[in-house]
């Protein structure tokens, strides 16, 4: 029991879940009802469910993003991706004579996450067979795209009427949020294709030592490119909940900074910039952090026009507490602290395997 | 290039050492980018002046350069930091942030010039505090600057939700000057600020220790630190300079909009990342000109104009330009590099 507590405490999720711990004691005492769930109508509401709902894209981008990470590599496109699936079936549903058709929407849906799969293997071929720095060859995407999707939309937010598509922004599957659904079969399915396969590790592998994995056999051209290819497509997906939610396409702003978002749920997550062992359940504490800090932003009265300001302090103090500095520091303080016993229960804290 | 067009008349054996000499400087991962940039920008403008009316005039050119000022500056700052192999996200923002403590200092009563003071003290802090993160804490640069982007902006939201207009009389008086320069054309006293950013930035990464240093931790940070070079102190050091940057920048900008607003800026990181790419700065850090990236900017700017002058084309083809363009930078790039590996 002790040995697994001190493998969580010397974890990298360990942090990220305290102040996740932490943020949710803030909420309990400023708001004694934080935690209540209600049903209403065979649907549940509350803040918790909130908090889900409207994580729900954010996990879907990091999810992918977790996974490039691992290569070490970055999409920054992502936001761009998700503005271009929204305005593309915005347009086909406005110029569809059946908007309410459930065929219809299947048909716009499909093109939608179709187009953000292309977008996925151009990024993909960029990296993996031009050799283009990851964090380049998505800018220039990220770049474009918003206003390739402002071309779609002509510049206009376009609103939409179609009550088959907004069930996925407010519909509900067996009381839980149709987006929420979605999001953890997403997480689920991920997880164990790449846990119960050899995949993750080969994943991980590219991105320790690609020169090293290509030697082993590892196809990591074609493996690169797959993974872009999923997270956008991901992110096409998560283009369509936003657009679904707001009942509108907006070219500026649908998903506008999500990439930073998502990026900052992988690294809260634990999961390294440089590459290598990655962790999908740190990606989801990740993504609850920074969600249950802009609603604890709302919930305790601090003007929500300061969200950002704590935001940045969160992502300093995750970073700093990550730091190898920090727990070189703090392993010697234990060290310290335990000279009485022999020396032979000194172990390497750091780095430790998060699932 | 140009000495190859000169020398031409010599002895034959010295016209095909220049020549090799020429051809060694055009593949070169160093010069090509430059030079490349540099003719498409000869390119662009001899076009545009072809396709529209008014367009070959030296307030075209100048108005480059006055509407451009600060992202020249703020372009500058990204160099140096992208030459040691990092990158600065924060840089929208800052600029945000100084117009802002600007705005909101002046509506306050306090002088110009402690204003400006206090701004860019401000900025070279906050720059300061990335760098320690960065150098001290080993965090990414990507997400330090990220942090320093958030707290900056989020900041500025704290100063003030609403936009705070200007009425200094220096800064009203800084907007509306307009230095003559002959006939009708005339510059801003931001261009000269901004070009003087260029000059001292030039000198410095040339002929100081401190800009060697900065080419040397691009090249190979762990070779710098078996030279012995002040690896750390220099790392830290770029990203002041960048805050620094980014700090002038914000002040050219309040000049610009005479304005404090707390949405402004919003992704000009990424067109000073743009700038950089295109004036042949290697994104890994070691080659790169700051004069580059001051042409790199104007290129930009010349591709919203001559959106501008089009008429027809809507404004947000100038991202898919700028995408398009930092494409066929970044292949070339490749192509030119590959060759060393």
């Amino acid at each position: 029991m002790s040995a697994q507590l001190r493998n969580f405490t010397g974890s990298r999720v360990f942090w990220p879940v305290v102040i996740l711990v932490g943020l949710i004691i803030v909420d309990v005492i400023a708001f004694p009802g934080f935690l209540d769930i209600t049903v209403k109508e065979g649907h549940l509401f509350g803040a918790p469910i909130d908090i889900l709902r409207n994580g729900a894209p954010t996990l879907l981008i990091a999810v992918g993003m977790t996974l490039v990470i691992a290569t070490r590599g970055i999409d920054l496109s992502v936001g761009s991706i998700a503005a271009i699936s929204g305005a593309v079936v915005s347009a086909l549903l406005l110029n569809s004579p059946t908007p309410d058709n459930p065929w219809t929407v299947v048909q716009a849906v499909g093109i939608a996450l179709i187009l953000g799969f292309i977008l996925g293997v151009w990024n993909g071929t960029l990296v993996a067979y031009l050799k283009i720095q990851p964090i380049i060859a998505t800018l220039i995407l990220m770049t474009a795209g918003r206003g390739v999707a402002m071309l779609i939309t002509e510049g206009q937010i376009l609103t939409l009427h179609s009550k088959p598509f907004e069930w996925f922004g407010s519909g509900f599957i067996a009381g839980f949020p149709v987006a929420v659904v979605i999001a953890a079969v997403v997480l689920i399915l991920t997880m164990l294709v790449v846990r119960r396969s050899a995949l993750g590790m080969f994943i991980e592998s590219v991105g320790i030592n690609p020169e090293a994995s290509r030697q082993a056999g590892i196809r990591s051209r074609g493996l690169l490119l797959g993974i872009y290819a999923f997270c956008a497509l991901l992110a096409a997906l998560a283009g369509l909940i936003i657009t679904s939610d707001q009942t509108a396409a907006d070219a500026n702003n649908t998903g506008l900074f999500i990439e930073l978002d998502a990026i900052l749920a992988v690294v809260i997550g634990g999961t390294s910039l440089m590459g290598g062992r990655f962790s999908l359940i740190g990606t989801l504490v990740g993504v609850l952090v920074i969600q249950t800090l802009v609603t604890t932003v709302y919930i305790v009265g601090i003007p929500p026009v300061a969200t950002m300001v704590f935001k940045a302090i969160v992502v300093i103090a995750v970073s700093l507490l990550q730091s190898p500095t920090t727990n070189e520091k703090f392993a010697n303080w234990r060290k310290d602290r335990r000279r009485p016993t022999p020396t032979k229960a000194i172990e390497p804290t750091r780095e430790k395997v998060s699932a | 290039m140009s000495s190859t067009v000169m020398e031409r008349l010599p002895a034959n054996s010295a016209t095909r050492g220049t020549l090799s000499a020429g051809r060694r400087i055009i593949t070169s991962p160093k010069y090509a980018p430059v030079l490349v940039t540099l003719g498409l920008f000869i390119a662009m403008f001899v076009s545009g002046g072809v396709r529209y009316d008014n367009f070959w005039s030296p307030q075209v050119l100048l108005n480059l350069f006055v509407d451009n000022a600060y992202l020249i500056v703020l372009a500058v700052g990204m160099t140096f930091v992208i030459l040691t192999g990092g990158i600065d996200l924060s840089v929208g923002s800052v600029i945000a942030l100084s117009a802002m403590i600007c705005a909101k200092l002046l509506e306050a009563g306090v002088p110009a010039a402690g204003v400006i003071a206090v701004t860019l003290i401000a900025t070279s802090l906050l720059g300061l505090g990335m760098g320690l993160m960065i150098h001290v804490f080993k965090v990414q640069p990507f997400i330090a600057t990220l942090a320093g982007m958030f707290l900056a902006r989020g900041l500025c939201y704290v100063i003030s939700e609403a936009s705070i207009s200007i009425n200094d009389p220096f800064f009203v008086s800084m907007a509306s000057t307009r230095i003559p320069l002959g006939g009708s054309a005339s510059i801003t006293i931001s261009v000269i600020i901004a070009l003087l950013v260029v000059a001292v930035a030039f000198y410095v990464l040339h002929y100081s220790r401190f800009g060697r240093t900065v080419y040397a931790l691009g090249g190979s940070e762990q070779s710098g630190t078996l030279m012995g070079l002040p690896v750390g102190r220099t790392k830290v050091l770029v990203y002041v300079v960048s805050g620094l940057c980014s700090g002038i920048s914000g002040v050219l900008y309040s000049f610009y909009t005479l304005s404090g607003y707390s949405l402004t800026a919003v992704g000009t990181e990424l067109d000073a990342i743009a700038a950089v790419v295109i004036g042949g700065t290697l994104l890994t850090g070691g080659y790169g000109f700051v004069l580059g990236s001051a042409l790199g900017v104007l290129v930009l700017g010349l591709i919203q104009t001559m959106i501008s002058y089009e008429g027809t084309l809507s404004s947000w083809w100038t991202r898919i330009f700028i995408g398009g363009l930092l494409l066929v930078f970044i292949v070339l790039q490749k192509v030119l590099t590959r060759r060393r590996d």
